[in-house]
């Protein structure tokens, strides 16, 4: 059997008193788009910040890749899989060019440039206009999409995403939506993305991961899941989502 | 067998004689080296009027014989002055011995002042190898005033008299002499003074308030040169309550030992100024405003000891008496530019060389500190030394560090660490948690994190504090004066000492304008340093 990208198995994670993970298991093979849907502190955001190793795990196994993220250096495991924050989080003092170029500049990559505006055109933001511009100058929309140029510059096969949409306007957030499903489309990488928006997890998604106190509730495609949700907590979000059975997935 | 052993002898001790003598044909070249081809004496003077005349005197008397002599006048008090000479950065300064008793031996108060002068001379030599030298010939302690026209109407003439009739009497008392055991309580005890008021006054005014009839006595100093100036009459201590305060010389015991003829020089002002001649040269120089070196020149010729005659600078001086209302600030400022833009250059270097000794220390300091448990301690910490008062603090650093440049670069850089180290902590912390994040999650090192990306974003803030240091040091870079390190506190300190308000503006205002200059300066380097899309977003006040 070929390893997974993503897999977590029985993993727990408490912050002092506060149990965030308790006895997680998810999987994500590659090439396919696992979505995290709950509410704030869920543990949805800490699980997966343990699969890039910024938050260690107390007790269970992360493997990324078939290895344990516990046995690789942290610092080149996080070079090797995309990331995308809420806010962008490009670095201000950086031009978009610079910021794009970051990830194959850090591994070392003689083509980091190049590399960087491929990534810039193929989230729509021609190199030659934006390159040189301060992430201030730019959109919400247009940060974000540097924020996955630089999150996919140097073609990881497997991406982390941390409510990528979730401070955009929404019409806006239809754009960026639209350029993940292209991307995901022509790169063929496996993704995991926290959100607390199930109509977006199930545009996006293959498949959903309801989260709730620190626990999966449920992990189906849109389909399954809204055709049979298996605990109360999960039919209730549903039903106040308004999710319809044969949703688009 | 028996002539070889005498010769190996013999050779043994020629080459122990041969070591010896050359060793000290070393010894020898070394201070001649050192004084007979005529090392300055260093003379040294406490920040007040008659210290300054007193060492200038002391420095012309040793110059006239032909003793170089390095001035370094207006050093901080008995506390700066006395470590400097027992050190060895000083030769000579001109002291008092109740303050030696009272003060340095901390003995209880005596007041026949043979006996005084024996327990310091003696106490001095044993426990610090210090000489005092031959008093100079006048006391200078607590002087009770009263107005002439009131001692005479009531008959008073010491103050078991005045005790008499004091309960209807105001007094007008510097604080320290309302609260020092040898001050208003002693004197209460000793003559069961009892005044009907008291009042704290500043030393400026209470002369004035006196004369115009406001209070009806104060505790003047015997030898200040106001006291000639107003129709005032002293009051006899005639139970001896006051110690003696006579002025002598006092010199570092090695200078006795290596230049009899530098203690000879001195030697021959002794016994020479009594308290009149005192009283009318403090007084030309504190109330004619006459330069101390024309009024020590002038003084040294009247008592013969150097060539010359007092008339032409009692000519001079009564030339400067009519010119000091004529000259404005901007002639005066403008007669000395060369000496201010001197000390200016020199409180520059001062203030540069320890703003960039805190900023290296500060700035390094702090973004090691940051990432640590350590951090807010050890700032805190730094901040404590901000409390510490800049006399105390040059006292503390003496022993090691001497008087000159090197306590006064020091104290400065102790005073600039704190706002740098305090704001690289804060600013190296606080950059966008956001940022930050996204940076670690994408695999930069954590050396990465703070060298790329916290400490950039931190510029502002850190540069912010850098520019409080600056116009802190520059202010406080005055305090060099204090422990002989040059500058513009030099005509601050030597003008509040010799009531000059127009030599205190020559350092004050080119002091001020110096902090702003540095600041403006800073505020360009903060521009060019501040990574430009920063800069543009903190000039426009918008967020990410």
């Amino acid at each position: 059997m070929a390893s997974l990208a993503l897999d977590a198995a029985d993993v727990s994670k408490r912050f002092g008193a506060v149990v965030a993970l308790d006895g997680v298991s998810l999987e994500v093979a590659h090439g396919e788009c696992v979505a995290l849907v709950g509410e704030s502190g869920s543990g949805k955001s800490t699980l997966l910040r343990s699969f890039n190793a910024l938050t260690r795990i107390d007790d269970g196994t992360v493997r990324v890749d078939g290895q344990d993220v516990t046995s690789v250096d942290p610092v080149a495991l996080r070079r090797a899989i995309g990331y995308v924050p809420q806010d962008g989080g490009l670095l201000p003092h950086w031009t978009v060019a610079r910021n794009a170029a970051l990830v194959p500049g850090l591994l070392g990559r003689a083509d980091s440039a190049a590399l960087a505006s491929a990534a810039l055109d193929s989230v729509g933001l021609p190199p030659a206009q934006f390159g040189g511009r301060w992430p201030h100058q730019l959109s919400g929309g247009q940060r974000q999409r540097v924020a996955f140029a630089r999150a996919l510059a140097a073609a990881p096969r497997i991406v982390l995403l941390d409510e990528p949409f979730g401070a955009l306007d929404a019409i806006t957030r239809g754009d960026i939506e639209d350029l993940f499903l292209a991307l995901r489309r022509r790169t063929g990488m496996a993704a995991l993305l926290v959100t607390h928006d199930l109509h977006e997890a199930f545009l996006v998604a293959d498949r959903v991961a309801v989260m709730h106190a620190g626990r999966i509730a449920q992990v189906d495609t849109p389909g399954a899941l809204a055709a049979a949700p298996a605990t109360p907590y999960v039919a209730e979000l549903l039903r106040r989502a308004r999710v319809t059975t044969g949703a688009k997935a | 067998m028996r002539r070889g052993r005498v010769v190996a002898w013999r050779g043994a001790v020629a080459v122990a004689a041969l070591a010896a003598l050359m060793t000290s044909a070393v010894t020898d070249a070394r201070q001649t080296t050192t004084s007979a081809r005529g090392r300055p004496v260093v003379v040294g003077s406490k920040p007040f009027g008659e210290s300054y005349l007193l060492a200038e005197l002391f420095a012309q008397m040793l110059e006239a014989r032909g003793v170089p002599v390095r001035r370094t006048f207006g050093l901080g008090g008995t506390e700066i002055v006395f470590p400097a000479l027992r050190q060895g950065a000083i030769d000579v300064f001109p002291e008092y011995t109740g303050t030696g008793l009272l003060v340095i031996l901390k003995a209880p108060p005596v007041s026949d002042p043979a006996v005084v002068f024996d327990t310091v001379s003696r106490e001095f030599a044993r426990q610090f190898d210090v000489r005092w030298l031959a008093p100079l010939g006048f006391e200078n302690t607590y002087a009770m005033s009263i107005r002439t026209e009131m001692a005479e109407r009531l008959g008073l003439r010491t103050l078991s008299d005045f005790a008499t009739v004091s309960g209807e009497m105001r007094a007008g008392f510097t604080a320290d002499f309302i609260g020092l055991p040898d001050g208003l309580p002693g004197l209460r005890a000793a003559y069961g003074l009892a005044p009907k008021t008291v009042s704290a006054l500043a030393p400026a005014v209470k002369y004035q308030a006196l004369v115009d009839g406001r209070v009806d006595i104060i505790d003047a100093y015997s030898t200040d040169g106001l006291l000639a100036r107003y129709p005032l009459t002293v009051l006899a201590d005639d139970r001896h309550f006051f110690p003696p305060y006579d002025a002598a010389a006092v010199v570092r015991g090695a200078l006795a030992r290596e230049r009899p003829a530098a203690v000879a020089a001195l030697s021959e002002l002794s016994g020479r100024l009594d308290v009149t001649r005192m009283r009318a040269l403090n007084a030309r120089v504190e109330v004619n405003g006459e330069p101390v070196a024309v009024v020590a020149r002038a003084a040294l010729a009247e008592l013969e000891l150097v060539a010359g005659s007092a008339g032409p600078s009692a000519a001079s001086s009564a030339a400067s008496l009519a010119d000091r209302p004529q000259t404005s600030l901007a002639a005066y400022l403008w007669q000395r530019r060369a000496a201010i833009g001197a000390m200016s250059v020199r409180h520059l270097w001062l203030a540069g060389v320890s703003l960039a000794a805190a900023m290296l220390v500060g700035v390094t300091g702090g973004v090691a500190l940051s990432r640590t448990r350590w951090a807010e301690p050890v700032t805190r910490g730094v901040g404590l030394l901000q409390t510490v008062p800049g006399i105390a603090l040059l006292a503390f650093m003496l022993p090691v560090l001497g008087i000159g440049t090197a306590p006064a670069v020091a104290a400065l850089f102790l005073y600039s660490l704190y706002p740098i180290v305090r704001n690289t902590v804060t600013g190296v912390r606080g950059a966008d948690g956001g940022v930050v994040d996204a940076a670690e999650a994408l695999g930069m090192t954590s050396w990465q994190v703070l060298t790329w990306v916290r400490v950039p974003l931190a510029i502002p803030v850190i540069m912010a504090g850098i520019r409080t240091a600056a116009v802190i040091n520059v202010g406080t870079a005055t305090l060099a004066a204090f422990v002989g390190g040059g500058g513009l506190g030099d005509p601050i300190v030597a003008g509040l000492a010799l009531a000059d308000s127009r030599m205190v503006l020559s350092g004050a205002i080119p002091a001020a304008l110096l902090a702003v200059l540095v600041d403006v300066s800073l505020a360009g380097v903060q521009h060019a340093l501040t990574p430009g899309a920063l800069r543009e977003r903190l000039a426009s006040g918008g967020s990410s």
